[in-house]
């Protein structure tokens, strides 16, 4: 593998993982913080998705269709929060996994019956539509750089949000401890709404930005949903930094992976979590 | 309801279960059949979940394995002996469950459900991706192992109807064989360790040998359902291992009631009814499906088998607590 392409592979992988990390992280904090196990998370990803092509579609510009689709994935959250998943913290995990499998079902079917079973194309937009020359024959699209940028700045905001403001504080201590952030006076509930909020948003957001590169297709979600698990086990549950790692982990073992074995690539991922697993059981960054 | 009653009822449910092939619909055979071996998939499951406190998320996988051992060993070497055949599938079942449970028993809680998923789609994309499983079309199995010993033959799988009494046959013999495993010792260890997994170590129980255990007796029972599919259906594909179906049959543990292996066979009995019914009223049938499952978590923690205690407490509930 000579030097263009090799830097081909590693720009892709950062671009995949840190994608991963959008959906990855908000997974991660609702595991963490409200001990949900949310598999309707890849769904959110779908949506994202489905809103990128429908709202570019009617407006004609996916700059605009993500400023309307991330307020919209907000409320949608912070419904979704207040109707159903604030029932669901003092349950088991099974009927947490339950809940939200039957979610997944609605969700495909109502995408089916909206905008149908078709595979569809996003445009990218046209100021981002173009390639940086590396070799003569070989060139790289700006647009990827350009989602692999929005990642890390929205990476670098969330570490500000989690480590630098008092609504950070509030959540890193509603991980530690409920009851004790409850008897502060702080409202919990407003906290999770919060969160899930912004979970959804992420997950919605990743979506939206992958279009263009993976078009809009039925159970788009479901892979998505699998690996971001995979990043959460491997990261550690409720650590955002190690669901950063782990997703730039399985970004890098992924890419390379298809190159170097194409014949197991699929289960590279997953051989690295087994490694992982064997190593440290409860993930890198677990901490306590 | 007494010992004896429950016993009565169930027998009276097989004997019903028999009489199907008299109505002579072969789709209904088919169906039925289907319910059978899915109560078998159910009924391995819930020695993990109901019995031993481990909630699996892959436990497709074994089922996959199973089914798709009956089709590639058929593709290589021909129409198999079902003596033969029904072993070598439940032991790579089995094997498959001993070396990934190895990994997992050793996580705990969410991380347990999410390692055995992460198992599960490992193994679809076995099949799914390498040259090994023939790809996302799947493999039809050409022949239906033969019962044949020597000269003689029992009977004939290629026959609609031993084919039913044969899955019914089995689905009696798992039923029988839990419920002997439970009453054993070793039964009874699982269900401590599901209660409190640390009292059993400080009594000297060596737990992670216990949970191993269980997990691949669990995935050998699992690949005895998925044996019986293949043979059943005649052909597999990668779906067999997705996650959707470690969901459908946690669903129907979950329907039926946890820890009660009757519960299960109820809940594969329902969950399919419910499936072929809304798929046959409405092509929106996953709409339905997925509202039920949500109502249920909702309204209905403890599952069907927890409705009649249910009424019992609202009716004797009056003003007091």
């Amino acid at each position: 593998m000579d030097f263009a392409s090799f830097l081909i592979q590693v720009l892709n992988s950062l671009q995949y993982g840190l994608l991963l990390f959008l959906v990855a992280s908000g997974l991660t904090l609702v595991f963490g913080i409200m001990g949900i196990i949310n598999l309707a998370h890849g769904s959110f990803y779908m949506i994202g998705a489905y809103l990128a092509f429908v709202l570019t579609s009617a407006t004609g510009s996916l700059v605009l269709a993500i400023a309307l689709g991330i307020p919209l994935a907000l409320i949608f959250g912070a419904l979704l929060e207040w109707a159903l998943f604030s029932h669901l913290y003092k349950r088991d995990h099974l009927e947490q996994v339950l809940l939200t499998y039957g979610l997944i079902l609605i969700f495909e079917q109502l995408r089916s019956l909206l905008v149908g079973d078709d595979v569809h194309g996003v445009a990218i937009p046209a100021f981002l539509d173009a390639s940086i020359q590396l070799t003569e024959v070989m060139s790289y699209p700006v647009y990827r750089l350009a989602i692999s940028v929005v990642c890390i700045v929205l990476a670098v905001a969330l570490y500000y949000v989690i480590q630098r403001t008092r609504l950070g504080m509030m959540i890193r201590a509603g991980n530690d401890d409920r009851s004790m952030v409850e008897a502060l006076g702080i409202n919990i509930n407003m906290i999770y709404r919060v969160v899930f909020a912004l979970g959804v948003a992420l997950a919605a957001l990743a979506g939206m930005l992958a279009a263009p590169i993976s078009s809009v297709f039925p159970n788009m979600g479901s892979h998505v949903l699998i690996i971001s698990f995979v990043i959460v086990v491997i990261g550690g549950i409720g650590s955002v930094w190690g669901a950063l790692v782990a997703a730039l982990i399985v970004g890098f073992a992924d890419t390379f992976g298809k190159v170097l074995l194409p014949e197991i690539s699929g289960m590279i991922v997953y051989l690295v979590m087994a490694v992982v697993l064997l190593w440290r059981p409860e993930g890198i960054l677990k901490k306590g | 309801m007494n010992v004896n009653a429950s016993l009565i009822v169930k027998l009276i449910a097989v004997a019903a279960i028999a009489c199907v092939p008299i109505s002579g619909e072969s789709f209904y055979v088919e169906l039925v059949a289907k319910m059978l071996l899915m109560a078998i998939f159910a009924m391995s499951l819930d020695l993990l979940v109901g019995f031993t406190g481990l909630v699996s998320f892959g436990h497709a996988a074994y089922f996959g394995i199973a089914a798709y051992s009956v089709a590639l060993f058929t593709a290589k070497f021909g129409q198999m002996s079902l003596w033969v055949m029904l072993p070598a599938a439940i032991l790579l079942s089995a094997a498959a469950a001993l070396v990934i449970g190895i990994f997992v028993i050793r996580t705990k809680g969410i991380y347990f459900i999410m390692v055995t998923l992460a198992f599960a789609q490992m193994a679809y994309f076995v099949f799914h991706d390498t040259p090994l499983g023939g790809g996302s079309d799947g493999v039809y199995v050409d022949a239906r192992p033969t019962a044949a010993i020597g000269s003689w033959v029992p009977f004939d799988l290629d026959n609609e109807l031993h084919m039913f009494y044969f899955v019914l046959v089995m689905m009696l013999l798992v039923y029988l064989f839990l419920h002997r495993v439970l009453q054993s010792p070793f039964g009874r260890v699982l269900m401590g360790i599901k209660s409190n997994e640390h009292r059993m170590q400080s009594l000297g129980y060596f737990t992670f040998g216990y949970k191993l255990a269980a997990f691949t007796l669990a995935g050998a029972l699992g690949g005895v359902a998925g044996f019986l599919y293949a043979v059943l259906f005649g052909f597999v594909t990668p779906e067999l291992l997705s996650w959707h179906e470690s969901g459908n049959v946690l669903l129907m543990v979950i329907l039926g009631g946890m820890g009660n292996l009757a519960g299960a066979v109820l809940g594969a009995f329902a969950f399919e009814a419910m499936r072929e019914f809304f798929a046959d009223i409405t092509k929106y049938w996953q709409l339905l499906m997925g509202g039920v499952i949500v109502a249920l978590v909702l309204f209905l923690p403890g599952g069907l088998t927890a409705i009649p205690g249910r009424i019992k407490r609202a009716l004797q509930g009056g003003g007091a607590k």
